[in-house]
């Protein structure tokens, strides 16, 4: 009983609902799963290696290393071109072109469903539905109607994005305040002016905040398009390569993809505490 | 204002007239044949327990609503859609979170003179710095309204609608969510403002005793009231029960201790805010020289 006072006052650092951990531990807890699925495959990729130096399942990190360091500095010998860059340029500029278009298209379509009634009543019910179609069943459509290069891609990134982006635009401009589209008006705003000087620009940080939610969405549709037809790119390499069973390019490849997607999640929120200095703090 | 006003009914020499006006939401009677005037440069404050449609009256006069039936006019002209002729000052939603201090005062005018904004620009600015000043806002103006307090807030948005220099400046409640402190110190902000300008201006509030500091003219808006369509009779709304001319009061710094201030808001809650004394309709206090109203004889009884 002596020391219940101590023992009160002792924050536990990990167990129950009032832990606390400190800021090492929080980094050393972080880390942790990390450390322990690389654990777990390294010791795997080693009992196999020593019964079979050839096995290609689960690669070395050497090996992976290897790989990569051929995929990414040594020119082709078919096409001399070095394949990590081609690909990443390749899939990048699909990513980006079908991510504007979509953010373009969904910011004007989901204001203006967002604040003019009429349109709402006229777009709402196609909008609403086409959001219900799983992009990828229409993947085949594309490819015939748009052939399989380029374009069908981007499509396919668009069509999968834009119903999520103009969905998003437009609950955020339906929550304008009443009181502010009337104080627009008393301060000489025509009803365009409203929508594009005064809320748009309101709603340009949500925009960037549902481009980030929707790259998940978009990469997935740029891998599963390159994966059935194309010529180059991230997702076309990973799958031409899965026919020799290359994890050593596989792994690194997919590594990579999953570093391209944190830093451009990254870069978008920097961006937006940046150009919008406004836009966190609008709550409080 | 020295001696007495000529009486008059005349809408002609009234920035505001209200006439016949009801409004409705489906079967409940919100307004119930509403009449006023209002002259230039009058500081009128509405009261009226809440519910009483005080903020509703306000919405028809800026036109974001329509009456039910009767005609709103504002310079002798039918109002329509809210426009820059009015002014409107809301307890909040008033700011635009995504622009400065300066830029919110700034953007009426950048609406209403698009490209000749910029020949123009640093002549507004400067204006617009002067409206800052005089809210003592000069040192904010590169903020962003969500670093400022909920006072100095209001004060910008005061700025921003003074700017457009309308007709008449309604403000909704514009105080009701500051502590009493900063509300003191906002009355004495705005009473400055107005004395400055000489605006009219059209103040809904439901704390008594701030409508009668502030304004020139009280107007008392309440469903309490008795007529000879009987108490149960179910299309009775809010009428003007009382008007007041407290110019002499107006804005003076001792009158908060005065026994005068303490007896009218006392006479005006009777009036206005208790259920249990209610006048009738032929015994309405409205004696203040802009008063008018018509009664319909199923409500006078004769």
């Amino acid at each position: 009983m002596a020391n219940g006072v101590e023992r009160r006052r002792a924050e536990p650092g990990f167990w129950g609902v009032h832990a606390r951990p400190g800021s090492r531990a929080r980094w050393l807890l972080g880390a942790l799963p990390f450390v322990l699925v690389m654990g777990v495959y390294l010791g795997a990729s080693f009992v196999r290696r020593l019964d079979n130096p050839q096995d290609k399942l689960l690669p070395s990190p050497a090996q992976m290393l290897q790989a990569g360091r051929r995929m990414a500095f040594e020119p082709d010998r078919r096409t001399g071109d070095k394949l990590l860059w081609l690909d990443t340029r390749s899939s990048l500029k699909r990513l980006a072109i079908g991510v504007s278009a979509a953010a373009a298209a969904g910011l004007l379509l989901g204001l203006n469903l967002g604040l003019l009634p009429g349109i709402n009543v006229l777009l709402q019910p196609i909008v609403t539905m086409g959001s219900i179609i799983p992009p990828l069943a229409l993947l085949p459509i594309l490819f015939i109607v748009f052939g399989v290069d380029e374009l069908s891609k981007v499509v396919l990134i668009f069509v999968g994005t834009f119903p999520v982006i103009t969905r998003g635009i437009m609950l955020e401009a339906r929550r304008t305040p009443r009181e502010q589209i009337v104080k627009a008006l008393t301060l000489g705003a025509s009803q365009l002016e409203v929508i594009y000087r005064i809320v748009m620009p309101q709603l340009l940080p949500r925009l960037l905040e549902a481009v980030r939610l929707s790259l998940g969405g978009a990469w997935l549709f740029l891998i599963a398009s390159e994966a059935i037809a194309s010529e180059s790119g991230l997702g076309y390499r990973i799958f031409l390569v899965r026919r020799y069973m290359a994890m050593d390019v596989i792994i690194p490849y997919a590594m990579w993809i999953t570093a391209l997607g944190f830093g451009m999640d990254w870069g978008l929120k920097k961006l937006i505490a940046r150009l919008y200095p406004w836009y966190s703090s609008e709550d409080s | 204002m020295t001696g007495p006003i000529p009486r008059s009914s005349d809408p002609k020499d009234k920035v505001l007239y209200v006439e016949n006006v009801c409004k409705a939401y489906g079967g409940k009677v919100v307004l119930d044949d509403v009449d006023l005037s209002v002259r230039s440069g009058e500081f009128c404050g509405v009261v009226g327990p809440s519910g009483c449609g005080k903020s509703t009256l306000l919405r028809l006069i800026l036109g974001a609503e329509e009456p039910t039936s009767g005609r709103i006019l504002l310079d002798n002209e039918p109002v329509g859609p809210p426009d820059p002729k009015r002014g409107i000052v809301y307890q909040k939603y008033s700011l635009f979170p995504h622009l400065t201090v300066l830029d919110n005062v700034l953007l009426g005018k950048r609406l209403t003179l698009d490209f000749a904004f910029r020949r123009q620009a640093a002549a507004l600015t400067e204006e617009a710095m002067a409206l800052l000043k005089q809210m003592r806002l000069e040192g904010d103006a590169a903020k962003y309204p969500h670093q400022l307090s909920g006072g100095m807030q209001q004060r910008v948005a005061i700025a921003q609608a003074m700017v457009m220099r309308p007709s008449i400046l309604l403000m909704d409640e514009p105080f009701g969510a500051l502590d009493p402190g900063t509300r003191e110190d906002m009355q004495v902000h705005l009473l400055e403002a107005w004395e400055k300008s000489k605006m009219t201006v059209f103040f809904v509030t439901h704390d008594l005793p701030e409508a009668v500091y502030l304004a020139t003219r009280v107007l008392v808006l309440t469903q309490f009231y008795r007529d000879e369509r009987g108490d149960g009779y179910p299309g009775r709304g809010a009428k003007v029960v009382g008007d007041y001319d407290v110019a002499h009061l107006s804005g003076s710094t001792d009158l908060k201790r005065r026994a005068e201030y303490a007896d009218l808001v006392q006479t005006i809650r009777q009036d206005g805010f208790e259920p249990e004394a209610r006048r009738h309709v032929n015994d309405f206090n409205l004696k203040h020289p802009d008063s008018w109203r018509s009664l319909r004889p199923e409500e006078s009884g004769g």
